[in-house]
């Protein structure tokens, strides 16, 4: 991730709708008072929904008025965090996912075929339509590589899948949300049924193996003790 | 009580230290960067990692760490700590390494080099060479405001600025943007910081990333005079220390002082240094066909010695500034009583207050750390977080710990503490006057300068007497009746006595047209004194005073004699001479002893020790250099009983402009670059 900075071209001014700024009225009553500020994150989300999907200055000193923060609180997590876009995004803005596990498999064809596609990191195609930056692990390690466009994830992506992908957003097409590959969520890929397939792992040869151990060597001591107890006898 | 063993010694502590102060309890050094005493904990430094036995199996930040977190070992023996062990030592090296790996190698051209905390440590604790052959990160400098300089190369992400600017000077402006590696210290959108205290960050930052702009590149800390001061700006009287380089007054650091500024002082007290190089008056002059000349002391007392033969003593009078010596009021006092005049007046702000009265009725009774023992406060017109900043920031600190009625009437101003606003003139503290008292076992009422500084001063110093009566502010083991002073030689004033004898005319009066013929104006900048009479200026600067007066002789500065100053609590404090006056100036008692033998009223001090001794002779409480001698707070009672209508006029401040209180504060550029900036904050630095 790269130093961050508001945008250069700034809008006047920033308003909530009435319909987000009654939204933001319940997230804030959530909290006690005096603890307002609790609230930022999700009327800095807000306000970015609102606002094309990036936090214009006047967002920013908006949102610390309603929360009665210091600007500069605000400013720190509207910089702390990727998620909050400072500058102006495509229409697809896409977050790719470097961190290890989406490095592994395959991250860095990501990035060449992002780069070709639209540009170095943080630029946006000419029309508007698509931009992107690198951010840190997703969450979603299980379907890597990944990325995140706008609030949804795409998974199990190749260059090829990936590059699809973007032409049917930037084409203004329905996509398929998720796995690129027809998985459900984390589950195993279609036809492979279960992994789990050696019989061994059921027969108690390799699961709970351990426990014939502990189980041998009790009966042994219960044996020695009986022949202890038969020695005394006699 | 609880028992711990460090580095082999057993000793009991209280449990609710932290392992850093146990330890250092225990003799032993712990190098540190972001942990200090008046902050909150970070713990983000990592530096001061030691060993424990009965805690987690891994160095531990011991500032983040208390004793009663510990644990006894198995048979019920005392935690142990190590702070010496192969462990530690190779721990606090790896952290060395780490925060080296971004530091720049620029120690030559650094400001801080010489008292800087990562030079000292890395050589106490680091290894020797690097190991690191990447490129280092390179951040881009900050404009944070007119006195602190930023190199954010050099940044260790302490976050001592952030804590200091959040929590003890209570304007939050500092912040951390970005994050990891990326992470940038800096004021939102670059503004300018507005907090008064904002030179303190110089002190506090524990490596060169920032320092203070205001002579950059000048000096280096070991070819400094260090000289033990007392800070004039304001009358808390802050311990400072002043740094010559031969003739010249480098820079001025706060020292530390429990009972009255901790370790903090103003920005004034801290940048005014450039203001006395610039606009001093250096030569007698002497003003002739309507112009000042250049003259020689014989000129000049010359002229005095011609004017003043014959003049009837009600004809002559002397008013004494904001920043004078007590000894030198002493002294002019004495002149002025072998003259047989009774005008002499230190009050130029026309303030009422008055040593008639009672000592209590003009000190600070509660003292500064009585802030921290006091549960409700109410000031009266004054605005304490410009008049006196760090007392401000006690007041704020004793606000954030909680369960504190705090109150204002008069100005309302941001102070950086919450409190209830009860009104602006003297009809809201006329509410006060039969209330019953509050369920408070240490109230304090401050009352600022500003609120007996107008015509019907004694009567709102009547009303106020009664409100503290009512409220119950004055009690056994407790005087809660405070006045704010803005002059640091006021108080000093008051217990000489420097105000109108019998039949006496006060400073405005004497300032009138046609009051007097010969006025001795003792450095006094903040009264405009009418045509008409010949005015003798003793001061420092060519300020207002200067620009009217008939002869001017030089004096010097408060850095460049001794002397006693008491400060609004009425805590005699002595100042050392650190640098020498400029030219022909002189110091202000040699003055008025020369002036004296001129015209023909010889004082009989030769020294300046015996003018104190006689000084300390006729008020023995002057001698009790740093302790408050408490006063009577039975005349707060008598003064009750005196009646007086106040008239509705709101109450203001005495101070306007922070930046510009006094001769020396408008002569410095600083000061002016930071009068400028408060006047218009939403300035951004790239504009």
């Amino acid at each position: 991730m790269a130093v961050r900075r508001l945008a250069e071209n700034q809008p006047e001014s920033f308003a909530f709708t009435p319909e987000n700024a009654a939204w933001c009225a319940t997230q804030i009553a959530k909290y006690p008072s005096g603890r307002q500020a609790s609230a930022v994150i999700p009327l800095l989300w807000r306000a970015q929904a609102q606002n094309a999907y990036w936090l214009p200055r006047a967002a920013i000193e908006a949102v610390a008025g309603m929360l009665a923060m210091p600007y500069i609180r605000v400013l720190e997590i509207a910089t702390f965090y990727s998620m909050f876009n400072l500058a102006p995004v495509g229409r697809a803005h896409v977050q790719l996912c470097g961190t290890t596990p989406c490095m592994l498999r395959g991250a860095n064809g990501l990035r060449s075929a992002l780069v070709e596609r639209i540009g170095p990191a943080g630029s946006t195609t000419p029309d508007g339509a698509l931009s992107w930056v690198e951010v840190e692990c997703l969450g979603a390690c299980c379907n890597a590589p990944m990325v995140q466009i706008n609030d949804d994830y795409y998974e199990d992506l190749t260059p090829a899948s990936l590059g699809g992908l973007l032409d049917d957003l930037a084409a203004g097409r329905a996509v398929k949300k998720g796995s690129q590959t027809g998985r459900t969520s984390s589950e195993p890929e279609p036809g492979k049924g279960t992994t789990l397939t050696d019989p061994a792992l059921y027969d108690g040869s390799r699961v709970g193996a351990w426990r014939k151990r502990f189980e041998e060597a009790e009966a042994k001591a219960a044996e020695a003790a009986a022949a202890a107890a038969n020695d005394k006898a006699k | 009580m609880s028992k711990i063993v460090i580095d082999g010694r057993e000793l009991d502590v209280s449990p609710d230290l932290t392992l850093l102060q146990a330890c250092e309890q225990a003799g032993a050094e712990i190098p540190r960067f972001c942990f200090h005493e008046r902050l909150s904990v970070a713990g983000n430094c990592r530096m001061c990692l030691v060993e424990v036995k009965g805690g987690p199996p891994k160095p531990t930040a011991s500032c983040a760490m208390a004793v009663k977190d510990l644990r006894p070992g198995p048979a019920g023996e005392p935690p142990v700590v190590l702070t010496n062990s192969p462990m530690v030592r190779k721990a606090r090296a790896g952290v060395m390494e780490f925060l080296l790996v971004n530091h720049p190698l620029d120690c030559p051209i650094c400001d801080q080099g010489g008292e800087c905390d990562l030079q000292d440590q890395a050589m106490g604790y680091g290894i020797d060479a690097s190991r690191y052959g990447e490129n280092k990160r390179a951040v881009e400098d900050k404009y944070i405001g007119a006195l602190v300089k930023t190199s954010m190369n050099r940044c260790i992400h302490c976050t001592r600025c952030v804590r200091f600017s959040t929590e003890v000077a209570g304007v939050a402006e500092l912040g951390a943007i970005g994050r990891g590696e990326d992470m940038e210290i800096t004021t939102y959108l670059e503004r300018a910081m507005t907090s008064e205290l904002q030179g303190n960050l110089v002190d506090l930052c524990p490596v060169g990333a920032l320092t203070a702009k205001p002579g950059a590149f000048k000096a280096r800390p070991w070819e400094l005079t260090k000289t033990d001061g007392v800070d004039v700006m304001d009358a808390l009287g802050s311990a400072i220390r002043i740094d010559t380089r031969g003739r010249e007054t480098v820079r001025i650091l706060p020292r530390l002082d429990e009972a009255v500024n901790e370790e903090w002082i103003s920005d004034k007290a801290r940048h005014v240094v450039d203001g006395l190089r610039t606009q001093r008056l250096d030569r007698p002059y002497v003003r002739k066909d309507g112009r000042l000349a250049p003259a020689s002391w014989a000129q000049a007392f010359a002229a005095i010695a011609a004017k003043a033969k014959g003049l009837a003593p009600a004809r002559i009078g002397a008013i004494a500034g904001d920043l004078c010596a007590t000894e030198e009021m002493f002294a002019l006092k004495a002149l002025m009583d072998l003259l047989g005049s009774p005008n002499l007046d230190c009050r130029q702000d026309g303030s009422k207050l008055h040593p008639k009265f009672g000592r209590a009725s003009y000190l600070f009774n509660s003292t500064v750390a009585g802030i921290d023992r006091a549960d409700a406060i109410m000031v009266v017109g004054s605005n304490p977080r410009r008049e006196a900043p760090v007392l401000n920031a006690r007041i704020r600190r004793r606000w954030l710990r909680g369960d504190l009625l705090a109150g204002v009437v008069g100005p309302q101003a941001d102070l950086t503490w919450a409190y209830n606003y009860l009104g602006a003139g003297p009809e809201s503290l006329a509410r006060f006057v039969d209330h019953p008292p509050p369920a408070k076992a240490a109230p304090m009422l401050i009352f600022g300068a500003g609120a007996f500084a107008r015509p019907d001063g004694e009567a709102i110093l009547a009303m106020a007497a009664r409100a503290a009566t009512s409220l119950g502010v004055v009690k056994d083991g407790w005087n809660g009746f405070n006045v704010l002073h803005c002059a640091a030689s006021r108080v000093g004033g008051f217990d000489v006595g420097f105000v109108p004898g019998e039949g006496g005319l006060d400073a405005p009066s004497m300032a009138k047209a046609g009051a007097l013929d010969l006025l001795f104006n003792l450095g006094a900048d903040e009264i405009d004194v009418a045509l008409g009479a010949f005015v003798v200026y003793v001061g420092t600067h060519g300020d207002r005073g200067a620009h009217r007066a008939d002869v001017i002789l030089p004096g010097a500065a408060y850095v460049e004699k001794t002397g006693t100053y008491v400060n609004t609590e009425g805590r005699p404090r002595f100042a050392e001479r650190a640098a020498f006056p400029p030219g022909d100036a002189r110091e202000d008692w040699a003055i008025l002893r020369a002036l004296s033998d001129a015209i023909g009223a010889k004082l009989p001090y030769d020294t300046p020790a015996a003018l104190r001794a006689a000084m300390r002779a006729a008020h023995p409480h002057l001698g009790a250099v740093d302790a408050v001698t408490p006063a009577d707070g039975a005349a707060i009672v008598a003064l009750a009983a005196a009646g007086g209508a106040p008239s509705s006029a709101p109450f203001a401040s005495a101070v306007d402009e922070y930046h510009l209180t006094n001769p020396i504060a408008r002569a410095s550029a600083t000061m002016a670059e930071c009068a400028a900036l408060a006047r218009a904050p939403q300035r951004f630095a790239a504009e």
